[in-house]
Formats: C-alpha cells, structure tokens, sequence
C-alpha cells in the first residue's frame, strides 16, 4: 500500500509523533505490513525538482498510490487564493494539490485535528487565513473537499484527530486498510476511526479514585481530579489516551494536566481558559458525555460526602501524604 | 546571469523555497523565502494569558516544548513568579530531552541521507554511508527510532506527552516525580547514552565533550568506527569546514544555566542586551512599517506588498544579521573545540553539526546529574497570581537556537504577543538597508543548477532550519 503525504498549514508535530511509534522502529512495522511512502516532506530523500516531479506524476494519475495523508489545517485565503501557502519551487497553492490529489487516491487521511476540522489556523478572531478542515468546518461538514466527498475507496475523509494525532492511531489506521480495508461503519460521526474514538479520555485515567470521590485538584500540580477546577474534559473528550500510553507511559493526565480534548473539532476556542473549569453556581457546565444532571450533582453532592481522608488529603498536594491503610491479620476479630 | 528556484526542501520541518541567481554555475544571490503564513501572533490577541501555554506549542511540533518554555518564562516574569527548584529542574530536563532528541533526529533522519545521494557515488564512503543513512531505508533509521522513541519516554514521566504538554508552567511543572519514577528516568538516560557511545560516538560521552580543537577532535575520529567519526570523513573529503559560512555573528539566550547568553563577533564575546533587538518587514508579506523592538511589534498581512518575498520577518540584534543555533551557543559560551573551528575557517556546515552533536555529548551528563539532583517530596511547582496589566519576557533556547516571546497583558487579556524564533533569524529576508539574512548569505559562491553536487541542500539543512516556528 502507497502512502503519499503533504503537509501544509500545521506545525509538523504530528510527524514528530509518528516517530514515536513504538515498540518497533516505525519503518520496520510500516515495511512489514507492506506499507511504503511515495513521498513523505519530512522523511524522503526526494527533494526539490524530484519531490515536484513524484507530486505531478500523482497528480496526474500516471503514479498511482493508495492514501493521501495530509497533515496541517487548509489555507484558503487571501480572499480564495491559497497564497498562504504556496508550494515551494511550484508556487501554486497548496489547496489546490490537495484538491487534485484527493482525486487520485483511493482513501484520504487527515492526520491531526487541524486538518481535519481546521485547528488553532481557523480560530484566529475572524479566520483571515480562510483555513478549514479537509471535510469540515470545525463541526460543521464542508471544508476544503466539501461535504459530500467521497474518496475512490468510497469513504469520507477518515479524520485522524488529536493535537498532536497518537502514534499508534495513525499506524493502525494504515493496517487496518492494509489488512482489510475499512467501513463507514469504522468511523464515528464525525469521520475518526472508532477503535480509539469510540472510547472516552477518562477511560483507565489515574484520577479516577479522585473523580469518584469528588476529590479535586486546586492548583496545578495537585494530585486530585482535574475536572471540577482546572479544565479536565475527559469525561467529555473521546480518545483512548489513558488506555493506551504516550510515550511509554505517560497521558495528559498523567502528566498532571487537563485533557483539552485536543480530538474534538472547536477545542482550540473552548469559550474559557484552557486550565479553568466554568461553572454555573458552583457546578461545571460541561458534565461527562451520557450523564443527566440532576444524577451528576445528586452523586457528587453523595460521593464528596463519603470521600475518605486519604483521598481528600492527597487530592489538593503534589505527591502522596496518606498511604491506603493496610489491613491487620486475622480480620474480623 | 540565470534565476532558479529550488524547493520543496524536504526533511527540514515545513515548507521552504530558495531562489538564487547564477553567474557561471555559482550563486550571486540568494533570497530565501517561507512560502506559508501561519499568524499565531493574532491567535493569541484577546485570550486568558494562561492559554498561551496551551496555544504556543502548537506553533511547533519538533520544538513545542520550547515554546512552551519561552511563554512559561514570559508569564513568570509578568507574574513575578520564580519556578521551585524541583520545577527548574523539571523544566530544564523536559527542554533537554527535546532539544537533544532534536539533535538526533536532524542528524540520522534529515541532515545524513544528502550524502547517500548517487551524486556522491563515485567518493570512497559512499558504498558504507547509503547502507546506513540512506533515508527511510537506511540501518540507521531502524536502530535510531527506537533509541528516539525510547529516549522521549522521559516526557512521558516529566511531561505527559510529547509534543505538546501543558506541564510547563511558570511557577514549575505540573508533574512532580516520585522517588521510584526518578530511578526509571535514570535508567532511560542510561539506556539513550549507552546508544549513543555505541553507534553514534564510538566513546564515551564524556570523551567527546572534551575534545578542544581541530587537531584533536580530527585524531580522535581517526580510523574509529561511528556515525559521528564517519561524517568527520565524509566532511573532510568533501570540505565541508569551509562551506556555508555566514557572517560569523553569533547569538545566544543562553541556555540550563551551562551556557551563558551573549553574542559573538570577531573574536570577541559581547554581553547580550534583549533592547538591541528589532524586526524588520521591508521585504516580507506584511505592512511596512520602521524597524520594531518586538514589545511593541506588528504582525499585520500585506499579501500583495511588492518587492516582498517571503513571510518571514528580518530580525536583527543592534542592527545587523545574527546567526543563532548550537554553534552560536557553544561559541558565545566559549566552548574551545567550536571557537577553534571558527577561528579557523567560520562557521560552516562542519562546524555546525559538530556543536550538535557535542552538546548532546555534554547535555546527556548533565540531565543526569539534574535527574539526581531532584528532590522528590518537595514542591514541583510554585503558584503565581496573573497581573491584570503587565507585560513580560521569556528569552530561551530551542535546539536550533534562539526563541523569544514577548507578552502584554492589558484588562486580564493578552493585548499583544510577539515571537521571534530561531529561523526566523538564520532564515531572515533581506532589511530595509539590502542586508542579506544569515543563509541568504551562506550560499553565496557555491555551485548550483544542473549537474551540481547536493552541496546547498548541506548548508541548508546545516541551520536546522523550522519553517513553521519562522511563520508562527
Ligand atoms: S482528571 Fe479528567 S480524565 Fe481524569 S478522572 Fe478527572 S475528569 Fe476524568
Ligand atoms: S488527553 Fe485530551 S488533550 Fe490530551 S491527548 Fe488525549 S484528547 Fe488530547
């Protein structure tokens, strides 16, 4: 299977994160699965005039490969030109490659949420950049390729997202076609593979003895759950990220901050600050996906009233002050 | 005289055009243009001050954690906030691990293929460098990723994730490290030198930081095996310690408290004054306007300026060009392996490259010791309260060299939000004086067009160019 990759209006993390793979070197676990690169910007040895001449022979159709991966929002502007980003030794816009491409292959990717819902390029006050998503307008279906897309293997752009995308969500995203191709059925609402975005950021999270006790963090660096005061959206966010790890071991959470649900189109302008939760009356706006009100606060008021004193001491510090008790032999007695 | 232009440069991060004006096969000019615009600047306006944390390291995928560092510094300074010494130690083992993880990856996976080019077929090594550094194919690759992967598992403890975390904070970092967790970061440091004795040095690390000249390092490489000892080769066949030389002026932010900030020229090392800073947009894609100090900069688009020919401003330091990255720190810092090769032939594609991979010899050491030196039970960070009206400043250093934000923040908002970032000043256009930026002058005289070796894609890559972080 041939992979041919472009990057435009992004900041490249997503190929830094590709890197990442592990446990096996990326190339060796692509090669393997009989994956290989046409052209990728950041790995190939074609460059310049050779890079251009690989390009135009897949546009042309004369080369023919499978996925198009395009990572980076899509620059519309100035005023519909796409002079925002102009192919370098080419000068025509990147849209436009893009547009050509997408033609010719039989499966698009947009790797990373800015290329597929138009990230942070499409929330400057008034989006003069004209940047969008491949398929999409923040959440609403348009985009560059427009609504009704449809690539030659029949499926909408497959909406790789995440800021950046996890290693392991584009690799197999690229076996699961390679192995047996992929369904509308294998993708939710909004275009992104279910195997990781059927699944929430809470899922597995280490704070969830903390979440379940309404014990929270106070301040950055506090060991409690991030949610009731410092922007967690984890509950809300869908993405695997604490059942799967980042870089060996870690997530977010784990590294002790909010989830921003860098998967969903719009997190970019959430409406408040990032590492604030709003509230109205004292409870946070955004309650866990699938939840009735009145349940939340009716077990957060229950649930804060049982909190053990461990869980409550632990929460509000950096590092673990009460131990859980060990139970003495011979139990009952 | 004939106009060519070449690009796309892959294996640089981002998009990056060069157009160059020949006279008998050699460059008379050279105008290096970012083609893509990204206005992170304007992104900013209007937001909490806090979410620059969340916002900047977006700017960049390959030194997000830079831009994280820079805004983290800048909100501490608008805070008055001074980071823990756990948190400053977090901080300084969080940007080390990306900067050295940097320095790897421009080596194996985007500055070392060039040379298994079938250009270079007919020179000795040639046959030993496309087995190994051939990209995507090549040996290297395949042993270099999962040392990479395995060496960023240190974010995954200190960082969450990498790229972009919001662990940096200014007070510290938001992830204190736990008595047993300090131990796994020293094995994995362990693990990552162990590689790179092996493979990429042939020695021991602390060998290599104490090579002080020319003559010694060139003895030392002398018939050992390495990756590091193979490229002296191959620089020394090809002349690369006299290719690529800027103007030989150099600056630094100064970096981990090891390497103090400064700038350098001709032979004499100046205290670094951030005032003397300006950016100029005489021949970018945006309004013109006299030079500015970036505290009270502009970023406002003029797409169809004539004469302009990129979307990269010109910054300059006491007005004129300066090249930043490893030499410049090394050099501004005195190291004497890196003053010698100046000293001798200028700053060069050899010589860029050498102070890459020295200071991953000399920064792996010193994460260790910072690794020791954490304090696990003591606070990880210290607390802050934002100033509804403030401004402030965070000068850092990213692997490929100076990064600065400037920050005001006026009614609780950030009114304004300026970055310079290392390429813009390597990468920079020409000013409103016709002053050439540092690349634009590196390739001048060196042989292009049809039939001529890959040599501008060596000097080009030897910057380490961003071309994302250029554009913010
Ligand atoms: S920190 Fe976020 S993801 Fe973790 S338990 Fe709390 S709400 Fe859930
Ligand atoms: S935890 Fe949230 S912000 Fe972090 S990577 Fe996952 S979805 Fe994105």
């Amino acid at each position: 299977m041939k992979v041919l990759w472009l990057q435009s209006g992004g900041c490249g993390g997503c190929t830094q994160s590709l890197l990442c793979s592990e446990p096996r070197s990326l190339f060796d676990e692509l090669r393997d699965a009989g994956i290989e690169f046409v052209w990728h910007p950041a790995l190939s040895e074609a460059s310049g005039g050779e890079a251009l001449a690989v390009l135009e022979a897949c546009t042309s159709g004369e080369l023919a490969f499978d996925v198009l991966c395009v990572e980076g929002a899509m620059l519309r502007g100035p005023n519909g030109s796409g002079r925002f980003h102009l192919m370098a030794g080419n000068g025509r816009p990147l849209t436009e490659w893009v547009t050509r491409l997408a033609g010719h292959a039989k499966w698009v990717f947009a790797i990373g949420s800015c290329t597929a819902y138009g990230g942070f390029s499409a929330n400057t006050p008034g989006n003069p950049l004209e940047a969008c998503g491949l398929q999409y307008d923040e959440q609403t279906p348009g985009g560059l390729l427009g609504a009704d897309f449809r690539s030659a293997g029949g499926l909408p752009v497959v909406n790789i997202a995440g800021c950046p995308t996890h290693p392991g969500w584009i690799v197999e995203s690229l076996q699961k076609l390679a192995l047996e191709g992929m369904a509308d059925t294998d993708l939710d609402e909004l275009g992104r593979p279910l195997f990781y975005a059927g699944e929430l950021v809470h899922h597995g999270c280490p704070r969830n003895e903390y979440y379940e006790f309404k014990a929270s963090a106070e301040k950055q660096s506090d060991l409690g759950c991030l949610m009731e005061n410092l922007g967690c959206k984890g509950t809300q966010a869908h993405a695997d990220c604490n059942l799967r790890a980042w870089n060996g071991s870690g997530s977010c959470l784990r590294g002790g901050f909010a989830c921003i649900a860098c998967t969903e189109p719009g997190f970019e302008s959430p409406g408040h600050a990032f590492q604030e939760t709003p509230k109205v009356a004292g409870i946070p706006i955004g309650l866990p996906s699938d939840m009735p009100k009145a349940w939340f606060v009716a077990l957060a008021a229950l649930s804060k009233s049982a909190t053990p004193k461990r869980v409550r001491d632990n929460a509000v510090v950096d590092h673990l002050v009460l131990r859980p008790a060990i139970k003495k032999k011979g139990g009952g007695k | 005289m004939s106009r060519i232009v070449v690009g796309p440069f892959n294996r640089v991060e981002g998009d990056l055009e060069v157009s160059l004006e020949l006279e008998g096969g050699r460059i008379q000019a050279a105008h290096v243009n970012s083609p893509l615009f990204r206005g992170f600047e304007q992104i900013l306006v209007g937001r909490a001050p806090l979410d620059a944390l969340a916002i900047v390291p977006r700017i960049c995928g390959i030194c997000s954690v830079a831009q994280s560092a820079a805004a983290a510094t800048a909100l501490a300074d608008a805070m008055g906030v001074t980071p823990t010494p756990n948190g400053l130690l977090a901080r300084h083992l969080i940007q080390a691990t990306e900067n050295m993880a940097d320095h790897l990856t421009h080596f194996y996976l985007f500055f070392m293929p060039d040379f298994a080019r079938p250009d270079y077929v007919d020179r000795s090594w040639h046959a030993a460098t496309a087995e190994r550094f051939t990209a995507i194919k090549g040996s290297a690759a395949a042993e270099v990723l999962p040392a990479r992967a395995s060496f960023l598992r240190l974010m995954g403890f200190l960082a969450g994730r990498w790229p972009h975390t919001l662990a940096i904070q200014p007070g510290g970092s938001t992830r204190a490290i736990t008595a047993g967790e300090r131990i796994r970061l020293l094995a994995l440091l362990r693990e990552f030198r162990s590689f790179l004795e092996r493979r990429l040095f042939g020695d021991a690390l602390e060998r290599i930081g104490q090579l002080a000249s020319k003559a010694e390092l060139l003895a030392w490489a002398d018939g050992r095996a390495g990756d590091f000892p193979a490229f002296l080769k191959i620089a020394g066949d090809l002349g690369l310690e006299r290719i690529g030389r800027a103007d030989d002026r150099f600056l630094s932010h100064g970096a981990y408290g090891l390497f103090p900030a400064g700038t350098w020229q001709q032979g004499k090392t100046v205290a670094f004054a951030p005032a003397l800073i300006t950016e100029d947009t005489e021949r970018a894609w945006l309004l013109a306007d006299q030079p500015r100090h970036p505290a009270a900069g502009e970023t406002i688009v003029a797409a169809d300026k004539a004469d302009a020919y990129t979307w990269c401003k010109a910054p300059r330091y006491a007005g004129r060009a300066h090249e930043v990255g490893a030499l410049a720190r090394q050099v501004v810092a005195g190291n004497p392996l890196l003053l010698d090769l100046v000293q001798r032939d200028g700053g060069s594609v050899m010589a860029r490259v050498v102070a890459r991979l020295q200071e991953l010899a000399r920064l792996i050491p010193a994460m260790e010791g910072w690794v020791q030196a954490l304090q696990p039970g003591d606070s990880f960070c210290a607390q802050g309260v934002l100033p509804d009206e403030g401004s402030g400043v965070g000068l850092v250093e990213a692997a490929r060299g100076s990064l600065g934000h400037w920050l005001t923040i006026r009614r609780g908002r950030i009114e304004r939000y300026q970055i310079i970032a290392p390429t813009t000043w390597n990468f920079s256009p020409r000013d409103a004086s016709n002053q050439e930026g540092p690349l634009e002058k590196a390739l001048l005289g060196l042989a292009a067009g049809e039939g001529a070796p890959p040599t501008i894609q060596h000097v080009v890559r030897s910057f380490d160019p961003c071309m994302v972080c250029t554009v913010h």
